[in-house]
C-alpha cells in the first residue's frame, strides 16, 4: 500500500532504462524512509524546485569530512527524511568488490540507514544515502572495524583519490594506477579526513592518454600514463588488420557497415603529427615526432602497443567552472616515473610543494588553477621548482609585457633623474 | 561489543583508508594483471580481454542508475555469485561489469542478466554508455534541475544507442544538475546543465545569523554581493548584504556560502545543453563543451524538450560525423556555424562568451562559411 500517492514519478517506471523508481518501491517495502523520499522528490516534480535545506555540520569524532548534513525543508509530510545524512565510504581502488564485502555493505545500510546508495559518487566513493544524526558513530564503528572501510573525503581537503582500472584488466596502462591509488590514499590519510585546505583538492590516476577516469579534467592534480620510447609495433598483426582479419578499433565500430579498414585514411591520415607510414606492407613511426595520443593503438590493439619505457605525465589544475570557469589541466610534468619501488616518490615530492604553497597563499574557495591563474604559470614553476619548457605552453606569448625583475636587468632598477636630466633636458 | 556511546574512543579505529584491492580480484583478473596484450568489443556490452598467457577474461557491462538500493546491489551479487567467483565491478560511468574466463560462460550470464529485466547490456564502443550524473532534487540543496528522473527519461529515449555500436565514436553524455558540476561535465560530448536563471533572494530574517556575510560579499565572482543594510519582517535593522541585479550571472555560488541567498525557482530554473567537450588526448586535445542551447524548462517527469534536443543533436552527428570523430571534432571540422544549422538549433548572443577569456572565443579571421544566418 503505497504511503504516498506518486502519479509523476510512476511515468518513470516506464521505459527499458532501469528505474530509480521501481527501485525505490521495492525498497519502501521494507524501509518505510524510502517512502518519504518517493513522496518528497514526488513534490519537487510538482514544484519544480528541490525540498532539501542548506548543509548542516555533521560528521564522527575526529573527522572533517565523509559526512554531509542533509535536512528536508518539510520535515513534517516526510518525517522518515527529515534527517537524511548522507555518508561517503572510500572505495577500493578501481571498484571492483566481492560479493561478500558488498553484501554485508547492504546489510548494515539496511539496519542503520535509508537503504539507498550512490554506485559511486561522482567523485568516486561509494556513497550511503540517507541516515540520522545518532546512527553516523555505529556506522563508522561498524565500517572500520567490521567492514575494513573508513570514511571518504568531503569540504576543504584531500577528495578520495581514484583511478582507472589500469593494468587489472587493460592492456595500455603505462604505470600502476591501482597501488599508485591506493598507495596515496593510504599517505595522505590526515589530508583526507581532516580539512585543512583552501578548498577540495583532487587527484585521479589515468594509465594511458586515453584518460578514463577523466584526470584532465576533473582532478587538481592529474597523473595520466605516458611513453618515451617507441610505439611497439606487431608486423604480423598489422597485417592482419589490413587484410580484414582482425576487427579494427577493438570492433567498436562493428553496428556500421563503413566499409573496409583502410589504414591509410583510417590510421595514418588521423595521426595528428603525421608521423606514420606504410613501406610496402609495414606500418612506420617516426617515433620522435610522435605525441602519443593513443589514436593509432585504439584503432589497431593488437599490432600497437605503448613503448616499454613507461611513466606519467602530471597535469595541474582542473576543475569545474565555479568560480573563474572551468579548466583543463596543464601540463607540468611531461614525464616522471610512477615507481612503487620508492613509494612513488617523485609525485609525492611535487604534491607536497604544491599544497605548500597553496594552503599559505591560496585564498579561501580557491582551487589551486585559481591560484595558477591569478600568479601565473611562470610563477608557479618558480615556486614548485620546475625548469620551464617549451612543452609547458602551447605557443609562446603574443605580448611583450615580461615582468622582468631588478636582479635580471644590467645596472639594476635604481637611477638618479638628476642625472637623467643633465644629458635630457625636459 | 560494538560502539559504546558512554565512552566514544574506546577501541575506536580511525585512518585506516579504503581495502586494498588486490582481494576483490577474480581469479583471471589476478593472475594475469598486467599481462594483457590486446581486447575485442565481441558483441555490444562484452568485451574480451587476452593475456599473454593466453588466458581470456569476458567483461559483461550493463547499465545502471546509479541511484539503487541495496536491493538491487544485492541482485547483481547473485549474478557475481552464480557466474562470476563472487566478484564484480562498477565502471566511472556507473556500469556495472561482470566478468567470466571463457567463452562458454558469456552466454548463460547474459541470459540471466535478461531475465532480470532491469540489467541492460551494452554502454561499449561508438554508442552512448551510461551518463555519468549527480544527485538532483533526491539528494540536493543547490539544484537546479533533478538528475536521476533527466537521465532515466534521456537514457529511454537513447537506449538503442545504448545496446548498439552504430555512431561515428563514442558519445559521452553526462548531466550535473547545478553549476557546481559534481558530475563534471564541462568535457563532455554531450552535456546537460542545470542552470539557475533568477538572482538571489535575501533573507534578512536570518542572514545575520546563519551567514558569515564578508564571505557571503567574497562569494561573488563579479563583486555583485554588496555590504548593506537590511530590515527584517519584525521591523529591525540588520546588516545584511544587497545584490546588483544586472552583474548577477546565476552562478550560485553565493548561495552556497549562504542559505540565505536561495536562488532556486520554478519558472527560473532549467536545462542549458553544452556540446563538443572531449577528455580523451586521441586525435584532438581535450576540449571543453560549448553552449548551445541555453535553456530549456524543467518539464518533470519526462523532460521531453531535453530529450528531444539531446537527441536532435546526437543523430544530426551520426548522420554526418566522419568514422573516429567525436561530437566536438565534428562541430570544428564543419564549423560551428554550419553545426546550429544542420541541428537546427537557433543561434542567439546567449552563446556568445561574455565572461573571462572571452575574446579567444571570437572569430578573428575573414574564413567562416555562408549558412542561412547571413542574410
Amino acid at each position: 500500500m503505497p504511503k504516498h500517492d506518486t502519479p509523476l514519478l510512476d511515468q518513470l517506471e516506464s521505459g527499458p532504462w532501469p528505474s530509480f523508481v521501481s527501485d525505490l518501491k521495492r525498497m519502501a517495502q521494507k524501509k518505510d524512509e524510502c517512502w518519504d523520499i518517493l513522496g518528497q522528490v514526488e513534490l519537487s516534480y510538482k514544484d519544480k524546485i528541490t525540498h532539501w535545506k542548506h548543509g548542516g555540520i555533521v560528521g564522527v569524532f575526529g573527522y572533517g569530512g565523509g559526512v554531509i548534513g542533509r535536512y528536508s525543508d518539510v520535515p513534517t509530510r516526510f518525517p522518515g527524511v527529515a534527517h537524511f545524512h548522507t555518508v561517503r565510504l572510500n572505495q577500493p581502488s578501481s571498484k571492483f568488490y566481492s560479493t561478500a564485502i558488498l553484501r554485508q555493505i547492504c546489510d548494515m545500510w539496511e539496519r542503520r540507514g535509508s537503504g539507498m546508495t550512490n554506485f559511486h559518487g561522482s567523485t568516486g566513493d561509494l556513497v550511503l544515502l540517507g541516515t540520522t544524526t545518532d546512527q553516523l558513530e555505529e556506522i563508522f564503528w561498524e565500517c572500520t572495524h567490521d567492514l575494513g572501510m573508513d570514511l571518504g573525503g568531503s569540504g576543504g581537503n584531500l577528495r578520495t583519490p581514484s583511478c582507472c582500472l589500469g593494468k587489472a584488466r587493460c592492456e595500455w596502462s603505462c604505470y600502476d594506477t591501482q597501488a599508485a591509488c591506493h598507495n596515496i590514499t593510504m599517505t595522505y590519510q590526515d589530508e583526507l579526513h581532516r580539512p585543512a585546505f583552501p578548498y577540495k583538492f583532487k587527484t585521479k590516476f589515468s594509465g594511458c592518454p586515453n584518460d578514463c577516469v577523466a584526470a584532465i579534467a576533473r582532478s587538481d592534480f592529474a597523473v595520466i600514463g605516458n611513453w618515451r620510447d617507441d610505439i611497439r609495433i606487431d608486423q604480423a598483426a598489422v597485417k592482419g588488420y589490413v587484410n580484414g582479419d582482425h576487427a579494427a578499433n577493438g570492433g567498436a565500430h562493428s553496428g556500421r557497415d563503413w566499409g573496409k579498414f583502410d589504414i591509410q585514411k583510417e590510421v595514418i591520415d588521423l595521426c595528428p603529427t603525421g608521423c606514420m607510414w606504410m613501406e610496402g606492407d609495414a606500418l612506420k613511426i617516426d617515433n620522435a615526432e610522435c605525441t602519443r595520443c593513443m589514436h593509432c593503438i585504439n584503432v589497431l590493439p593488437r599490432a600497437l602497443r605503448p613503448g616499454k619505457d613507461q611513466g606519467a605525465s602530471i597535469l595541474i589544475g582542473a576543475k569545474a567552472p565555479i568560480l573563474d570557469g572551468a579548466q583543463i589541466a596543464t601540463l607540468v610534468i611531461p614525464f616522471c616515473k610512477m615507481d612503487p619501488e620508492n613509494e612513488f616518490e617523485e609525485y609525492k615530492d611535487l604534491l607536497e610543494k604544491c599544497w605548500d604553497w597553496w594552503m599559505e597563499h591560496g585564498k579561501n574557495r580557491e582551487r589551486i588553477g585559481e591560484s595558477m591563474q591569478r600568479i601565473g604559470l611562470n610563477n608557479f614553476l618558480s615556486i614548485i621548482e620546475v625548469e620551464p619548457i617549451p612543452q609547458h605552453v602551447k605557443e609562446p606569448r603574443s605580448n611583450p609585457y615580461v615582468f622582468w625583475k631588478d636582479e635580471e636587468v644590467e645596472g639594476g632598477f635604481e637611477r638618479d633623474v638628476k642625472e637623467f636630466r643633465k644629458r635630457h633636458a625636459m | 561489543m560494538g560502539y559504546d556511546p558512554e565512552n566514544p574512543m574506546k577501541d575506536r579505529i580511525t585512518d585506516i583508508g579504503p581495502p586494498h584491492y588486490e582481494q576483490f580480484f577474480p581469479p583471471v583478473i589476478k593472475e594475469n594483471y598486467g599481462k594483457w596484450l590486446y581486447h575485442e568489443i565481441v558483441q555490444p556490452g562484452v568485451l574480451v580481454h587476452v593475456s599473454e598467457t593466453g588466458a581470456e577474461c569476458y567483461t559483461v557491462r550493463i547499465g545502471c542508475a546509479r541511484l539503487i538500493s541495496v536491493d538491487m546491489v544485492r541482485d547483481y551479487c547473485e549474478i557475481a555469485d552464480k557466474h562470476c567467483d563472487g566478484y564484480l565491478r562498477f565502471t566511472t560511468r556507473n556500469n556495472v561489469e561482470f566478468m567470466v574466463d571463457s567463452k562458454d560462460k558469456v552466454q548463460p550470464l547474459l541470459d540471466d542478466l535478461a531475465k532480470n529485466g532491469q540489467m541492460p547490456v551494452g554502454g561499449t564502443g561508438a554508442g552512448v554508455t551510461n551518463i555519468v550524473h549527480t544527485q538532483g532534487w533526491v539528494h540536493c540543496h543547490t539544484p537546479a534541475t533533478d538528475a536521476s528522473g533527466v537521465v532515466k527519461a534521456v537514457m529511454d529515449e537513447l537506449f538503442d544507442y545504448f545496446t548498439s555500436m552504430t555512431l561515428p565514436a563514442q558519445v559521452r553524455v553526462a548531466l550535473a544538475c547545478c553549476l557546481n558540476m559534481c558530475g563534471a561535465v564541462h568535457c563532455s560530448d554531450i552535456a546537460i546543465l542545470g542552470v539557475h536563471r533568477k538572482p538571489p533572494l535575501i533573507d534578512h530574517d536570518v542572514i545575520s545569523s546563519v551567514c558569515e556575510i564578508p564571505l557571503a560579499i567574497a562569494s561573488c565572482p563579479l563583486g555583485a554581493v554588496k555590504p548593506a543594510k537590511g530590515t527584517t519582517t519584525t521591523g529591525e535593522e540588520v546588516k545584511s548584504v544587497t545584490v546588483t541585479v544586472e552583474r548577477c550571472m546565476f552562478c550560485g555560488n553565493c548561495y552556497t556560502m549562504c542559505p540565505a541567498m536561495p536562488l532556486a525557482d520554478p519558472e527560473g530554473d532549467g536545462i542549458a545543453i553544452l556540446v563538443g567537450g572531449k577528455i580523451s588526448n586521441a586525435r584532438s586535445a581535450p576540449k571543453f563543451s560549448k553552449l548551445v542551447i541555453p535553456f530549456l524548462p524543467n518539464t518533470p517527469p519526462r523532460w521531453p524538450e531535453t530529450v528531444a534536443a539531446v537527441k536532435n543533436i546526437l543523430e544530426v552527428y551520426a548522420k554526418d560525423a566522419n568514422k573516429y570523430e567525436r561530437v566536438g571534432e565534428w562541430a570544428e571540422r564543419i564549423g560551428w556555424e554550419k553545426f546550429f544549422e544542420k541541428c537546427n538549433i537557433p543561434f542567439t548572443e546567449k552563446s556568445i562568451d561574455d565572461y573571462r577569456l572571452a575574446y579567444d572565443t571570437w572569430r578573428t579571421t575573414t574564413q567562416f562559411k555562408y549558412t542561412s544566418h547571413i542574410k
